[in-house]
């Protein structure tokens, strides 16, 4: 029912475009996350969306209707924003009683709305307090049950949880995925983190430089990112060059890599660091010499370098390898869990 | 819509706002000795007369110089003021901050009366040089308000960096405090040049009967009739304010000068 | 910077010159004035000390409550026009693109600093029968003939309040200016239109600036001295009036400076007030 469908989707700042010809499709219920650097234009695109913006080129539907022109008091979208733009003057009842007030709900309906909706994030008997007494966290929840008086069509979230700690971003995160999907609402979050959005969507749009590139579920995102720029956004990557032979065979830092075919002679290709397995040099197609070793505890992360390329790998505590800077060892990228990437 | 209609609020604000200033420049513009508008024939002669008759002339060449003055003394009490209370934490000396901005808050009738109960007390009634201190302390509080803003933007990093390179407290004023504040001190030079320019009540109740400064002289002017001459003086005036704070903008931060936070990025 | 207390005597060094400008010209003057309204006036020179309270029995006159009750009611609707119509302008001119706010700026300070004789002279222009807006009337086809609006009641209010206009932008501009944009935007995702979102959001998350401005602007008119007498009849003359004419025309010193007196009081009152609004709403 409220999907929400940009087509060519288009924003200019004097000859600027901080986005550029966007297109997205959102399914009804479901969760995506704008996910990219500052400046992206992502926020500039959940704008367009509110109605806050209004687009230089290009269409916003949302159920099939084209609410391009549609001033933002008429789409009916819930919205919560990075600064949560509580209401200083409001108590929080009247925070989240606003939209139904300014629409003549009548008293009693607003009262009983108010209290369903603190129960629903989990405040009940906040009503009278004023907002200014609040914690981070708290202030989050009644901006969120504020957005959602309306039972809006649409709910769209700036950075909503930039301002909290990280314990409770973390919390904050499965909580607000959980409400969505209680709900069943369709929800734009706009967000730099990708632990946030690998926690929460269900679709991860990753942005840059006012384009899509790429839109698809987390895991994907992170086992066959679209281009170098995803690969290296998301998570922490190897990114090798590789050459392919006369012969064919692929070579990377020095070594044979079998199993893998490149759509040119020369390209890029990704590997997780968790997927670099150390194996004996003797055995290995590709050696290296140890540079660093970052012990962290939970994981242990060995630098490599091998034919002027820096290859990281992770190992895990239990397999404890005895390394020193300065030891050579053998490196096995698995073809599965590498990635060819465009130039 | 409502885009369209805070346009024409705004548009109708201005036009009221300059309607007087453009009737008195367009009378001002007469070829003849009366005050008509739109103006009959054109002629720049009546702001010829403000440099040519002796008694505009001289008028002029006071205010200037009352301004000037006034303007330099009202920042030498306002910069050591402002860094003392920037430099030390002495709550009790906020009382003469309070001092210095009381002047300018009250109804100005107040302080040109105790101006001139003083004055005349003191036995100086009438001494073209009181005008200057008493325009100086009632305009104090323009640069003391700059200045003191201009402190508060200090990352007071800067002064500890300054002090660990061996700076003492006399070169850190000088190299780096200095320097920075130097844009909200000729700001408030400017903001009590312009207001000193244009005081009248203060002027007249201390010296108005000795010292001519050219709003006293429209003003005695007004009551013989009013002549073209005088809108000249007021296009002169609205001139001189409108040059001063454009500079005042083009070398400075206006928004922030007055009260906004540091300009708006995003 | 501010957390050490001075150390040596010579760290006070740079409070003496203002400290003695500003005890010996505004502390001192200020005494002098509150004595010589307890003064005896004599004819032919200023005063004679004395202790006498009869310069502040004469406020019990009839005239002079009918004075001072004119200044106040005129004062408070200066400072309701100026507001009213400076609070959304203010609101519109810290939105507009810095270059154009900053033009408005230049403008608004150069207005505001004029003096009353020229904002007077201007106005009294402008009302006039020769040069003023009655000829575009008369040119428009709405008016017969030209003529003269000024002195009157009404021509004084609108002086009183174009002097007042750019200062009163200028006292809401900073609270404005930093106003969060996103209130406003968040009241329109919540269904609120621009001028709805105006009201219920803006206004009354501000309103303790509104009532520190309105008194601001209310002593700022009080204050006017010189526009009542270019733009009013006699009988609009305020109290600023009478405390100059008494000053220096009527050379009753004691007389004036217990009116001064008792418009410093006022003033202070009321000053106090509004900085303790806007304190109030600073600490929320």
């Amino acid at each position: 029912m409220t999907s929400l469908v940009l087509e060519n989707i288009t924003k200019r700042f004097g000859a600027v475009a901080a986005v550029d010809r966007v297109n997205l499709t959102v399914p009804d219920g479901s969760f995506v996350c704008l996910l990219g650097p500052s400046g992206c234009g992502k926020t500039t695109l959940l704008r367009m969306i509110a109605g806050l913006e209004e687009p230089s080129e290009g269409r916003v539907l949302v159920g099939g209707d084209d609410v391009t022109r549609t001033p933002a008091h008429r789409r009916d979208f819930g919205m919560v924003f990075q600064s949560l733009a509580l209401f200083p003057h409001l108590s929080v009842g009247e925070n989240i009683a606003y939209p139904l007030r300014i629409r003549g709900v009548p008293r009693a309906e607003q009262a009983r709305r108010v209290e369903e909706l603190l129960a629903l994030v989990r405040l009940p008997g906040f009503g009278e307090r004023p907002v200014a007494k609040l914690s981070g966290g708290q202030r989050q929840r009644v901006a969120i049950a504020r957005a959602l008086a309306l039972q809006p069509r649409l709910f769209l979230l700036d950075e909503p949880l930039s301002a909290l700690d990280a314990k409770l971003r973390e919390a904050m995160q499965v909580e607000l995925r959980q409400l969505q999907q209680r709900l069943g609402i369709t929800t734009i979050v706009v967000t730099h983190d990708q632990r946030e959005a690998m926690t929460m969507a269900d679709l991860v749009v990753v942005m840059n430089e006012g384009r899509i590139r790429q839109s698809a579920p987390p895991v994907e995102i992170y086992r066959r990112p679209a281009d170098t720029f995803v690969a290296d956004f998301i998570g922490i990557t190897n990114l090798l060059r590789a050459r392919r032979g006369p012969d064919g065979a692929v070579r990377v830092a020095g070594g044979f890599l079998a199993g893998v075919t490149l759509p040119a002679e020369e390209a890029m290709i990704s590997v997780r660091p968790e997927d670099v397995r150390l194996v004996p040099p003797e055995a290995a197609a590709i050696t290296g010499r140890v540079e660093f070793v970052r012990d962290l505890g939970a994981s242990i992360e060995i630098y490599v370098e091998a034919e002027g390329q820096r290859i990281v790998a992770v190992a895990s505590p239990r397999e404890r390898p005895d390394l020193q800077p300065g030891a050579t060892v053998g490196l096995a990228l698995p073809a599965d869990a590498c990635v060819v990437l465009g130039a | 819509m409502s885009r369209l209609l805070a346009r024409l609020f705004m548009a109708v604000v201005g036009i009221v706002l300059a309607a007087p200033i453009v009737v008195v420049a367009g009378v001002s513009f007469n070829a003849q000795r009366t005050l008509t508008f739109p103006p009959v024939g054109f002629s720049l002669a009546w702001f010829g007369e403000i440099f040519a008759d002796a008694g505009w002339r001289g008028a002029l060449l006071t205010s200037l110089a009352i301004a000037a003055s006034s303007a330099a003394l009202a920042v030498a009490i306002a910069f050591p003021l402002a860094w003392f209370l920037w430099r030390w934490h002495a709550p009790w000396a906020r009382l003469f901050q309070v001092l210095g901005t009381a002047p300018f808050i009250l109804p100005p009738v107040i302080t040109a009366l105790g101006f001139l109960s003083f004055w005349a007390t003191a036995g100086f009634y009438g001494a073209p040089w009181t005008v200057v201190i008493s325009h100086a302390v009632f305009l104090v509080t323009l640069p003391l308000v700059t200045i003191t803003l201009g402190f508060s933007s200090i990352d007071p990093s800067l002064t500890e960096a300054a002090a660990t390179m061996g700076a003492d407290d006399r070169t850190v004023l000088r190299t780096v405090v200095l320097p920075l504040v130097t844009p909200y001190l000729v700001s408030g030079y400017a903001f009590a040049f312009v207001l000193s320019l244009n005081e009248y009540i203060i002027a007249y109740m201390v010296a108005g009967f000795t010292v001519e400064t050219l709003p006293i002289k429209i003003f005695n002017a007004l009551r013989y009739g009013y002549t073209p001459t005088m809108a000249a003086v007021t296009v002169f005036f609205v001139a001189a304010a409108a040059l001063v704070f454009s500079l005042v903008a083009r070398f400075g931060d206006l928004p922030r000068l007055l009260g906004a936070w540091s300009s708006r990025e995003s | 910077m501010t957390t050490a207390r001075p150390q040596k005597l010579a760290d006070y060094a740079p409070l003496v010159f203002p400290a003695v400008m500003l005890t010996v010209f505004f502390v001192v003057p200020f005494g002098i004035m509150v004595a010589v309204s307890f003064f005896r006036r004599v004819q032919g020179a200023f005063y004679e000390p004395d202790f006498v309270l009869a310069n502040y029995a004469r406020f019990l006159s009839v005239f002079f409550g009918e004075v001072l009750g004119f200044s106040l009611v005129l004062a408070a609707l200066v400072a309701v026009v100026a507001v009213t119509i400076a609070f959304p302008f203010t609101y519109l001119l810290a939105r507009l693109p810095r270059r154009r706010q900053v033009l408005w700026l230049v403008a608004l300070l150069s207005i505001v600093s004029l003096s009353e004789v020229i904002v007077g002279f201007a106005w009294s222009t402008l009302f006039s029968r020769t040069a003023g807006i009655t000829n575009v009337l008369v040119a428009l086809g709405l008016m017969d003939e030209p003529m003269s609006l000024s002195p009157s009641f009404g021509a004084l209010l609108t002086g009183l309040s174009y002097h007042a206009f750019p200062y009163t932008v200028l006292v809401l501009y900073p609270a404005l200016a930093r106003l969060d944009p996103t209130l406003m935007e968040a009241a329109r995702t919540l269904g609120a239109s621009p001028p709805c979102a105006f009201v219920t959001v803006v206004v009354p998350a501000l309103r303790n600036t509104i009532l520190a401005t309105l008194i601001m602007v209310f002593v700022f008119a009080l204050g006017a001295y010189l526009l009542p007498q270019l733009l009013g009849r006699p009988s609009n003359w305020t109290l600023s009036v009478l405390i100059t004419d008494q000053a220096i025309y009527q050379s009753n010193l004691p007389f004036a400076a217990a009116m001064a007196v008792f418009l410093v009081l006022v003033s202070l009152a009321l000053v106090g007030l509004s900085l303790l609004v806007g304190r109030k709403e600073a600490a929320q």
